[in-house]
């Protein structure tokens, strides 16, 4: 079984500063770490692999140095690693950085199973996975907490939703972007550092996987961000006080000169 | 590699459920599966079985961030290595073949067993005995206060062959957990390390095959020094590690700690003591490291470097965790704050693997040999 794992690199969000002129992400000189939920995918796959066998790539579409992104996911266990890095691919929206990744994922060849992180803490976006799959025209699931193989064909997974929980049966190949639940992320071993340290990760440009620079990055997106802003803060707080009884009764009296619904 | 890893262990695994299981007097079961997964447990095996091949740097620089964040833990993963090196020094082709992949993996973890109820410092009061009976030897003791007792898989152990030959009547065997006969006592309440598992092991008529013997007999208090000069650094290493753990703490903590309107770290009471700690644990770290690689080129005073490197590095320990507590004042003798339990967890640095005045006992006596050999004089 093979199985791509797409991960992304983000600022450390410890040290995220935002511009108090442009209201965007300072991203000069914030060191980068591998977004938390792709550790997670990362996770899933080499789990998958312990139990059953299976060749787990690593791929993700950045600058150069998100080589070191993929290098530590190496040290894991993870099997080998690509690196889609073109000036054209550079602001990409997510569609954009899907059409990369399905184009890569093409030439690699037969594909049983791709692993995404539920979202980017960056964006906070969740839309590369399902577009992903949507391009590779293969079935999805999001925000899933448990993974089983259930025969060679078929995929068990237990999506967590507001309402409760789901169990899906998915025909391979599939596309699941997964939750923490999965397990808590490995960490490196010694002899898997070594290997790590001396792999080559080879780097794929546009052409390299075959599409036209009009498809890719900006040009080939279809949003922009044309601003971006905090959102407001509401001022009108209203603290409680007193005795917890009156309280409710003050709460219940405001909710319902509010007209809010069911009361 | 080996150190930046095992420094990733102790910081995300190790230090976030130290207090927990040294409250709860708790083998840390899951941290060593981590460990094992990490490869750190083939530190010092030969890559031919395994392991990462490295010497007793290696492992001083892997057990030196273990210790960082948790003593406890980190005497459970030294520990195996110590009962490993027996059959790595001195076992038989088949021996290290059966024994060593599994102990690398950290499949299955090993314990070294010496001591007894009358035999500590005095390694040749032992009284545990093992008996011929034709393929087979029949071991009958107790063995007191093993680490990893009752929590490890293969153990070597120190018995006498022959009475009548004294220091030269002791082999050591390689007794596996469910051989017939063999059965572990209860688990001691200790003042600190309270993360390690420490059990007697008894022996009653306990019948194991005679290849199991490691060596010849009446190699094995050969075997037992051979090994303490491979493990002791080590154990200084440990030292050092716990010394820069409290150390950490002391001088973050004073950077913090308000009084008379000021950081504490401001008054040169407290500027002084951490000079004193952050000298101490560098000196002991300095003759680690450098004592590491003198003795992986297997140098005729091992014996004595070895000692040194124990005594130094265990009494630092003992120093700095003090001084640590102090600082914190009133905060560093509750159980919240880490430099508590660092501070009894010192104390056995000073104790185990040879008492420090059993240290000083072989550092002295090798002086004595060493100029006695010299036919120059130095007046």
């Amino acid at each position: 079984m093979k199985i791509v794992v797409c991960i992304k690199q983000v600022p450390d969000a410890k040290n995220v500063r935002i511009d108090p002129h442009t209201h965007t992400l300072v991203r000069q000189g914030v060191e980068s770490i591998i977004n938390p939920f792709d550790l997670f995918a990362v996770e899933a796959a080499l789990r998958l692999k312990d139990r059953h066998g299976a060749h787990v790539t690593v791929m993700t579409m950045g600058p150069p140095q998100a080589e070191e992104a993929l290098r530590d996911v190496l040290s894991r266990g993870v099997d080998d690693a690509v690196l889609l890095s073109d000036r054209a691919f550079a602001g990409a929206d997510t569609w954009a950085t899907a059409t990369a990744l399905a184009a890569a994922i093409r030439k690699l060849g037969e594909v049983s199973l791709i692993f995404c992180g539920k979202q980017a803490i960056d964006g906070d976006t969740a839309q590369v996975g399902p577009e992903l799959a949507t391009l590779l025209d293969i079935p999805y699931a999001t925000f899933v907490k448990q993974v089983e193989l259930e025969d060679e064909g078929h995929l068990r997974v237990v999506r967590k939703t507001d309402e409760g929980t789901e169990v899906w049966r998915l025909p391979l190949p599939a596309l699941v972007t997964v939750l923490r639940d999965v397990g808590d992320p490995r960490l490196p071993s010694v002899k898997h550092k070594m290997r790590a340290k001396k792999a080559a990760v080879p780097v794929w440009s546009a052409a390299d996987v075959g599409l036209p620079e009009d498809r890719v990055g900006l040009k080939g997106s279809f949003t922009q961000v044309v601003r971006v802003f905090s959102p407001p803060k509401r001022a009108d707080r209203w603290m409680l006080e007193g005795p917890v009884a009156d309280q409710v009764e003050k709460l219940y009296q405001y909710l319902k000169e509010a007209k809010v619904p069911g009361l | 590699m080996i150190q930046e890893l095992a420094e990733q262990i102790a910081r995300e695994k190790i230090r976030p459920v130290r207090a927990q299981l040294d409250e709860a007097e708790e083998f840390p079961t899951e941290i060593l599966k981590i460990l094992a997964q990490s490869d750190l447990f083939g530190v010092c095996i030969p890559e031919e079985y395994g392991g990462l091949g490295g010497g007793i740097l290696e492992n001083c620089l892997a057990v030196e961030q273990l210790a960082r964040a948790c003593i406890g833990v980190a005497t459970s993963f030294a520990a195996s290595g110590l009962g490993a090196y027996p059959i790595l020094l001195y076992g038989s082709e088949a021996q290290k073949a059966a024994y060593l992949p599994d102990i690398a993996a950290g499949k299955r973890l090993a314990a070294f067993a010496v001591t007894e109820s009358g035999a500590g410092s005095d390694v040749t009061a032992i009284r545990t005995t093992a008996v011929k009976d034709g393929d087979f030897y029949v071991l009958n003791g107790t063995k007191q206060w093993i680490t990893n007792g009752g929590e490890a898989d293969i153990y070597t152990v120190l018995a006498v062959t022959d009475k009548t030959k004294g220091p030269r009547g002791a082999s050591f065997f390689i007794v596996e957990k469910g051989d017939p006969g063999f059965s572990f006592g209860k688990k001691e309440k200790k003042l600190g390390i309270r993360a390690s598992a420490t059990r007697e092991l008894v022996f009653q008529d306990c019948r194991i095959p005679a290849d199991r013997l490691i060596a010849r007999e009446g190699m094995g208090f050969v075997i037992a020094m051979k090994t303490f000069d491979k493990s002791r650094p080590g154990i200084g290493a440990l030292g050092v590690g716990l010394a820069q753990g409290a150390l950490d703490i002391a001088v973050e903590y004073a950077r913090k700690r308000i009084q008379f309107g000021k950081p504490i770290i401001t008054f040169q009471a407290i500027q002084h003591k951490l000079a004193d700690m952050a000298i101490k644990t560098e000196a002991a770290r300095a003759l680690i490291y450098a004592a590491a690689r003198h003795l992986d080129t297997d140098p005729p005073d091992a014996g004595k470097v070895a000692a040194m490197c124990k005594v130094f590095a265990s009494d630092t320990a003992m120093e700095v965790a003090t001084e640590a507590v102090q600082v914190l004042g009133g905060y560093g003798y509750m159980r919240d704050y880490p430099v508590e339990k660092m501070f009894r967890d010192a104390k056995i640095l000073q104790i185990y693997e040879g008492t420090n005045e059993i240290q000083r006992n072989i550092i002295g006596q090798e002086l004595n040999k060493e100029y006695g050999r010299m036919k120059d004089t130095f007046f």
